[in-house]
């Protein structure tokens, strides 16, 4: 177990100064996410043009890799559409919970960065909780989502 | 059993007890975690167990495994007797008055529903009060919730301060003609405050209101005597003071519970039974339905005998150095805040690093193969009163030492370095 694998340089940083942090004063779409046996707490705000994603935000409350893994996401999200943002959370997932290497790395950008939570299962549920709550909020989902 | 003459309990015997060889009675605690010696410092969640209750549970399954209180042949006579004998064993260890005011319960948190089923709900109208405390676990809230829900009483709450002890004021003036019952942790487990549990009853009983005391972080840490504390009940736990998981006891006073209606219904809590009419058993056997976790009451008495040779009294003692040093080393690392400055305290000391959460520290000690806790230690409300939704909770037992400190401290600065 090498904490340099969990704790990278990027995800330190994304803690430290997380982008796209802050409620915007208008967004399309919001969500809400909470793992109340962590406290971990996220909102995440979205902009539409159509089926695409124009803009990302998120505010909230959490360890170093669930504010991390938040900010990382809301940089990776611009552009996308809702089906992207479905294909791109899979292959996120996959690489948070599998053992195989991951063979995909170029699309997944920044995002490799998460990796070595795979050697820390108690903390995907940390890594994963923005993943779901922007899904919720494409979903136009009322009630918070959880990963716990 | 012949397992019970350990290294502790012979040096006992011989005068204070060496608590670095105690430590040596324990199995778990001799590994390797992530390359570092094993240093367990979430004695608040469960304690390790020493091998002679792992051996008195295993002794009983390998020889003498059978069904309790009906048998007439040999090993069900060795079952009954082993599991009765832990009942004066328990009796003597608390000070209880007879072993008929000790009843065998999955733990504390069953013994509390116990008590708020069968003790006031039946006594508790819409117009009446519960008076708990803002330092409690989850177990001491939640069962008088339902009770509430049940009846329409209310629950009232005194609040702490931010030291983490109770605000007495208040807590003496919510005790009014309403209030049905007081319960309170005889110690906090999110923040090591040691109530001050000999007021606070005195209190209670001037208002004429019976007192639930939460036992559960009391018993591994100091000598408990429910006689003189004059509680009407005492939840406990036997997980937390070296015995199994899956057992525990209410203490309750014989002329209260002689007037409680059974808990559970089933084999065992009955005298006779037709289907017109059912009688039941005497205490305490009334409020145990069911075959009992024999296994695990015989493994509660073996870490009885452990305690009591090495002396709750002498655990307190040392266990105050220890506790102390640690403070003391804890808060020479830049930017630890501890959360809680009880006037008293025992076991547990709770904190949180500047920028960085909770569940951080966690992982990068137990790299180090230090083991915490962290999060709201099933207190959320004492997280919201200090603002916080986790925090660091280190807890200590008699078999942690001094290298266990310097070990938390030199992980904590591995922490620090990570996010610096």
């Amino acid at each position: 177990m090498d904490l340099k694998d969990l704790y990278r340089d990027v995800i330190v940083d994304h803690n430290r100064s997380p982008r796209n942090f802050g409620a915007p004063e208008h967004a399309d779409r919001r969500a809400d996410g909470f793992n109340p046996l962590c406290g971990d707490e996220l909102t995440v705000y979205l902009d539409l043009d159509g089926d695409q994603i124009t803009d990302a935000h998120f505010q909230g409350q959490g360890c170093a890799i669930s504010i991390a893994s938040a900010s990382l996401m809301t940089e990776q999200l611009k552009g996308l559409s809702a089906d992207d943002t479905r294909a791109l959370f899979e292959k996120v997932h996959n690489m948070l919970t599998r053992d195989e290497a991951v063979n995909d790395a170029a699309s997944l950008g920044k995002l490799v960065a998460l990796q070595g939570v795979r050697e820390f299962p108690s903390r995907v549920k940390c890594a994963s909780l923005c993943w779901h709550t922007a899904v919720a909020a494409l979903d136009r989902q009322q009630e918070p989502v959880s990963t716990e | 059993m012949s397992t019970s003459a350990t290294e502790a309990t012979r040096m006992a015997v011989k005068g204070a007890p060496d608590f670095a060889q105690a430590r040596a009675d324990f199995p778990a605690l001799q590994q390797q975690v992530n390359g570092h010696p094993l240093t367990y410092l979430d004695n608040a969640a469960t304690a390790q167990k020493p091998a002679c209750v792992i051996d008195a549970v295993a002794n009983y399954y390998r020889r003498d495994n059978a069904n309790v209180h009906r048998g007439v042949h040999e090993l069900s006579e060795r079952a009954t007797e082993q599991y009765e004998s832990v009942r004066d064993k328990l009796t003597a260890f608390i000070g209880a008055g007879s072993r008929r005011e000790i009843i065998f319960t999955r733990g504390a948190t069953e013994a509390i529903n116990l008590v708020a089923q069968s003790f006031l709900r039946p006594r508790i109208g819409a117009r009446d009060e519960i008076l708990i405390t803002g330092l409690e676990h989850h177990s001491n809230i939640v069962p008088w919730q339902l009770v509430c829900e049940q009846t329409g009483a209310t629950l009232k709450v005194a609040r702490i301060d931010d030291r983490g002890d109770v605000d007495l004021e208040e807590f003496d003036s919510l005790l009014t003609s309403r209030t049905r019952l007081a319960a309170f942790s005889h110690v906090s487990n999110a923040l090591g405050t040691v109530n001050p549990v000999r007021d606070m009853i005195d209190a209670a009983h001037a208002a004429g209101v019976p007192v639930l005391l939460d036992g559960a972080q009391a018993l591994p840490h100091m000598p408990v005597d429910v006689a003189s504390l004059d509680c009407e009940f005492y939840a406990l736990s036997s997980h937390k003071m070296f015995g199994p998981t899956g057992i525990g006891a209410l203490y309750g006073k014989q002329a209260l519970l002689a007037d409680m209606p059974p808990y559970q219904g089933g084999g065992d809590m009955i005298s006779m039974v037709s289907f017109e009419e059912t009688r039941y058993n005497e205490l305490p056997f009334k409020f145990e339905a069911g075959t009992p976790n024999i296994a695990g009451t015989i493994g509660l008495g073996k870490s009885i005998d452990y305690l009591s040779a090495l002396g709750m009294a002498n655990i307190q003692q040392y266990e105050h150095g220890l506790v102390t040093r640690a403070l003391r080393e804890l808060e020479k690392i830049p930017g630890l805040r501890l959360i809680g400055q009880p006037r008293q305290r025992a076991g547990v000391i709770s904190f949180v690093l500047d920028g960085i959460h909770a569940h951080d520290v966690g992982t990068i000690v137990n790299a180090e193969g230090v083991a915490i806790r962290t999060g709201h230690h099933c207190a959320m409300p004492v997280m919201r009163h200090f603002g916080l939704a986790a925090t660091a909770r280190a807890s200590f037992a008699f078999y942690n030492t001094d290298e266990d400190i310097e070990r938390l401290c030199a992980a904590l600065a591995k922490a620090r370095e990570v996010f610096a």
